[in-house]
């Protein structure tokens, strides 16, 4: 891994260079009060003042709604377009957090699992994930209790760290990262010796996950799911902004006059209509059980079968709980069992 | 052949079997003629049929894997997509993605007595084993089938059941509930675990396959427990709700097994391991 130290006013250069030659730059604006990642003409529309967006990128490579083919029928018989991967730009993610670039190693879990997904695949091929270390932190971070780090290198291709108010220390990762870099190679300049390690936030560890992990596999039948989601309303809001969950529904987009797509578009375990069976029954009938599925899901079933844990302690689903739910509280109480 | 796991392959609708109210079989074949020459499945497989505007649904393969040339799938009219697959017609094109999941042992029950129960729809996952294993009729000793359905007029391939009933080397018992019942009915009047019980067959050497409603499930366990079937000789297929069919959309699992990759087919004993999320 190679290091390197790029003033700020040379790293605007930079994005402008990467923004160019039909690549598509996305990058934490701020629109009417949040912070989102957007497709931006002008790299000075970026800001970087929050502690953490309310959407994670998970979408550059698994879409809110996406087309997995188009059918148009006529006369009883029907002609299919496949999926294109052509139709799909390179993609250059800036800003996205430690906890974000690790995400898309349980999404290619689950992805790749056996068959692999080629929407999902094509697009990961096409992103270069430029991440910038966690210089602040909130109450509901908790990277550091899930093995994450905010100055993790894991999953991005280059880490900027800010060291200072006038540059960032350049951390290249993969040869997709180099690829980039050298789109402006001109602009960075040896690494200082300066350590990032100084200039990270502080996130508490929260719960110990090992502990977690050993004790919720034998909690299936335990009455702590039903009194930590006595008060969920089943919005499925964590499972939309995680950047880790990756559950989707397949749809028609009917288009009329025989025409149409079919979609696949996010999901969220959360939902009574998830399980539901066209008879009426329904496995996972009830919140709590719903519930006890996030959790096992992310802590239990992927750890067994993919390796990898459904979880990267970015915060987001606590924050987004309009009834106060929060993951780490509900893990460290599981800990404590 | 595209490697998108999500585009089906075209199927023609070549013959629709009215079989009871609301319930249809559609024999399918591949349009594509290399995919036609070249699919193959084993018992106890499913895969997702659609309508192109309404979407997909999920149905085992009902057809036997050593009738060769096409697949049938049989399906009860029921929500939006079986809905607008019934109104399909012979000749028009569908769509099929599969064969997906895990197979019932035939292999391994070679030189065994097969007993075959199943409650109403769930008779297509168990026609699928029947016609494998009458197929490969000296590769098992006695077939014995017993189907109930909530009524005379509910039992789904009418003209299968009178064809096993007179084979001399299979036993059939159909029952019905009570008040389905026709004047001019043979066959017996009570639910499945009592006609099991009256059947009363010999566990010795004997695979149970059991597939029905929950409650048909729940209640002729115990009555396999009695007869001494031990668990690892009673098998059934899981349904529970699935959209990729592949083990990504999330919904299928049971506790962390899915039903689309480690299923359908399970033992009893690898059911009792399980949470009860099915």
């Amino acid at each position: 891994m190679e290091q390197k130290y790029i003033p700020k006013a040379s790293l605007k250069a930079w994005l402008t260079k990467v923004n160019d030659g039909g690549r598509r730059l996305y990058a934490p604006v701020t629109e009417n009060g949040k912070t989102n990642f957007k497709r931006v003409k002008s790299v000075d529309e970026i800001s970087m003042a929050h502690i953490q967006t309310a959407q994670s990128v998970k979408g550059v490579a698994f879409p809110r709604a996406e087309k997995l083919f188009s059918y148009v029928r006529q006369q009883g018989d029907v002609a299919l377009q496949d999926y294109n991967p052509s139709d799909i730009p390179d993609t250059v993610v800036f800003g996205l957090h430690p906890c974000d670039a690790a995400a898309f190693k349980p999404l290619s879990g689950i992805f790749g699992w056996g068959a692999q997904d080629k929407p999902f695949s094509e697009r990961m091929q096409r992103v270069t994930l430029v991440g910038v270390s966690c210089g602040r932190s909130d109450v509901f971070c908790f990277c550091t209790s899930v093995n994450g780090h905010p100055g993790s290198a894991e999953g991005s291709d280059i880490l900027l760290t800010a060291v200072g108010d006038d540059g960032y220390l350049v951390e290249i990762i993969t040869d997709k990262g180099q690829a980039l870099v050298e789109k402006g190679a001109e602009l960075f300049e040896a690494a200082t010796g300066v350590s990032k390690e100084e200039h990270l936030a502080e996130v508490p560890v929260r719960f110990s996950v090992e502990e977690v992990q050993r004790k919720i596999a034998g909690m299936f039948d335990s009455d702590i799911w039903k009194k930590q989601s006595a008060r969920c309303v089943g919005c499925g809001a964590c499972a939309f902004v995680c950047p880790a969950c990756a559950c989707f529904d397949i749809q028609e987009n009917a288009k009329g006059s025989g025409a149409g797509d079919r979609i696949r578009c996010w999901d969220s375990c959360g939902f009574s209509l998830f399980t539901l069976h066209t008879s009426g029954h329904n496995p996972r009938s009830v919140q709590s059980q719903r519930w006890r599925q996030r959790l096992l899901h992310k802590f239990c079933y992927m750890p067994q079968r993919l390796s990898t844990r459904g979880c990267t302690g970015c915060g987001r689903c606590s924050r987004a709980c309009p009834v106060d739910m929060n993951l780490a509280e509900h893990l460290n109480e599981i800990e404590r069992l | 052949m595209s490697d998108n796991i999500y585009l089906p392959y075209l199927v023609a609708i070549e013959k629709i079997t009215q079989e009871a109210p609301g319930v249809k079989t559609f024999r399918l074949k591949f349009k594509d003629e290399e995919v036609a020459r070249s699919f193959e499945f084993k018992a106890g497989q499913f895969g997702e049929y659609s309508t192109f505007g309404e979407g997909e649904s999920t149905f085992c393969i009902a057809s036997s894997p050593t009738r060769k040339g096409y697949i049938e799938c049989t399906f009860r009219e029921a929500g939006k997509v079986t809905s607008a697959l019934a109104k399909l017609e012979e000749g028009q094109t569908m769509g099929f993605r599969g064969p997906y999941g895990n197979t019932f042992p035939l292999d391994e029950w070679k030189g065994k007595s097969l007993l075959f129960i199943a409650g109403g729809i769930a008779l297509p996952p168990m026609r699928c084993v029947i016609w494998n294993a009458l197929d490969t009729r000296s590769n098992f000793k006695d077939i014995n089938i017993l189907y109930g359905a909530k009524s005379v007029a509910d039992l789904v391939y009418k003209h299968e059941l009178k064809e096993w009933e007179e084979r001399p080397d299979v036993n059939l018992l159909t029952t019905v509930d009570p008040g389905g019942e026709t004047p001019e009915w043979k066959g017996q009047v009570g639910f499945v675990p009592a006609a099991l019980e009256r059947m009363n067959p010999s566990a010795e050497n004997t695979i149970a396959i059991v597939c029905g409603p929950p409650v048909m499930i729940k209640f002729t366990f115990p009555v396999l427990d009695k007869l001494g079937f031990k668990p690892e000789n009673i098998y059934t297929t899981l349904e529970n709700r699935m959209k990729c069919g592949v083990g990504k959309c999330g919904r299928c699992n049971v506790g962390s097994k899915y039903v689309c990759k480690d299923g359908p087919v399970f033992s009893r004993a690898q059911l009792d391991a399980l949470p009860p999320e099915y």
